[in-house]
């Protein structure tokens, strides 16, 4: 039981400092559900099943809906990773165009 | 003046041209303004002087800021590492809140009727804090409805429509035949968990807040699944505006009473019934079930003003 809290807390760390250091905005919202997702564990073996519940439904069900759709509603669902839209620019107005 | 209190209010006249008129380029239309505009902006960008100033202004600045941030970050870290350091260790008795948590353990089943404590602390003993919640929610799902609902004043120009509309289209996962069966299966288990969650919240783990938030999630995936015509059908503007209020002005009024009329051991008249039954902990029942509607009401109108502007289609 202590190693798997420990394991849980190293990779919620993990996650969260990955949150930061993704550039492609759609990579970091999946990381940030994942993080929800481990969290929502975490409550469960500090005893609070409420919290649990709440974490599994809200913060890794609706809120990365509402992500996602913002994200499609300023039409960034695969930017945001600047090295590769630096490097070719062209391909990404392409695909961009094609939807 | 009442004339014009009421065009403002219908959004037709902004105050700010007042004090804008006479300004150069305020007369033309809109189109014009927004294409000079842009056109001054890409003269601005690929000038020989904004890319000096640029260079400059990362080489002077560049450092400063990258320092600024550092330090900030590091001072935040310590602070909440030193806030983190001072709380009492993890299940151990902390001498200054043990009072009123004694109260709550010892008392609350009696008090409360409810045989999950929290549920009894949160819809009993701090039944104005989850109001509070509530209304929040509400706030927010109307600062949404103003910012994203699509009407005949906030209409986007022809080009983004047809833009958002073929993305729409090709963004459309309804006619999926593995979501469909999937949705077949899970969503009427969502659905039931949900409001068995609601129901039991004064029994097991859950209450208002979680069991709305379940079911929220359940509508998003039949939306989502089979498209919104489905929902639409009981859920309009009309059903959330009615179950909201409704909701809420039963949630205020019924814990008024209680503070009111049944605090300090006072008779309320609300019986508590047998702790453990689903019909028991006297309010705390129906309260979740307001909070279970309003949350739910929330979280499939979030869903349904991101993905088309409109509660129930209209």
């Amino acid at each position: 039981m202590e190693s798997l809290k420990l394991i849980l807390l190293v990779l919620l760390i993990f996650c969260a400092i990955c949150v930061n250091l993704t550039g492609n905005l759609l990579q970091a919202v999946v990381i940030f559900l994942s993080y929800s997702m481990l969290m929502c564990i975490v409550w469960v073996i500090l005893e609070s099943p409420d919290l649990g519940i709440t974490e599994a439904a809200v913060g890794s069900g609706v809120s990365g809906i509402l992500f996602l759709l913002t994200l499609r509603k300023i039409h960034a669902e695969d930017a945001g990773d600047t090295s590769m839209s630096a490097a070719e620019p062209d391909e990404t107005a392409q695909s961009g165009g094609g939807r | 003046m009442k004339d014009l209190f009421v065009r403002w209010l219908n959004g037709d006249l902004d105050v700010m041209d007042w004090f804008a008129q006479g300004q150069e380029g305020y007369d033309e239309p809109r189109e014009a303004f927004k294409a000079r505009k842009k056109e001054l902006n890409h003269q601005i960008d690929v000038s020989e002087h904004t890319s000096e100033l640029k260079a400059v202004t990362r080489k002077s600045f560049g450092l400063a800021y990258q320092a600024v941030a550092v330090v900030s970050c590091i001072l935040l870290i310590g602070v909440l590492l030193y806030t983190v350091a001072n709380l009492p260790y993890f299940g151990r008795e902390n001498p200054r809140a043990v009072e009123v948590v004694q109260r709550y353990v010892e008392e609350g089943l009696k008090e409360t009727g409810a045989v999950n404590i929290v549920s009894g602390m949160i819809l009993d003993y701090r039944a104005f804090d989850t109001l509070g919640e509530s209304h929040v929610l509400f706030t927010a799902l109307i600062c949404v409805l103003v910012l994203l609902r699509k009407d005949k004043k906030n209409m986007q120009s022809l080009y983004e429509d047809y833009y958002s509309i073929t993305l729409d289209h090709y963004y459309d996962i309804s006619g999926d035949s593995i979501l469909h069966r999937v949705g077949m299966i899970l969503i009427p288990s969502i659905l039931l968990f949900g409001i068995y969650v609601i129901l039991n919240g004064q029994n097991s783990p859950g209450g208002g807040f979680s069991g709305g938030a379940v079911m929220g999630a359940g509508l998003i995936m039949t939306a989502a699944a089979y498209g919104f015509d489905h929902v639409d059908r009981f859920f309009t503007l009309r059903f959330f505006e009615r179950t909201t209020f409704i909701a809420l002005t039963f949630y205020s009024f019924a814990k008024g009473y209680v503070f009111f009329m049944g605090a300090n051991g006072l008779e309320s008249h609300i019986p508590k019934g047998t702790p453990g039954a689903v019909l028991s902990g006297g309010l705390i029942l129906p309260l979740d079930i307001a909070v279970g509607f309003v949350v739910m009401c929330t979280m499939f109108g979030f869903y349904s003003l991101f993905r088309r502007g409109s509660i129930g289609g209209d």
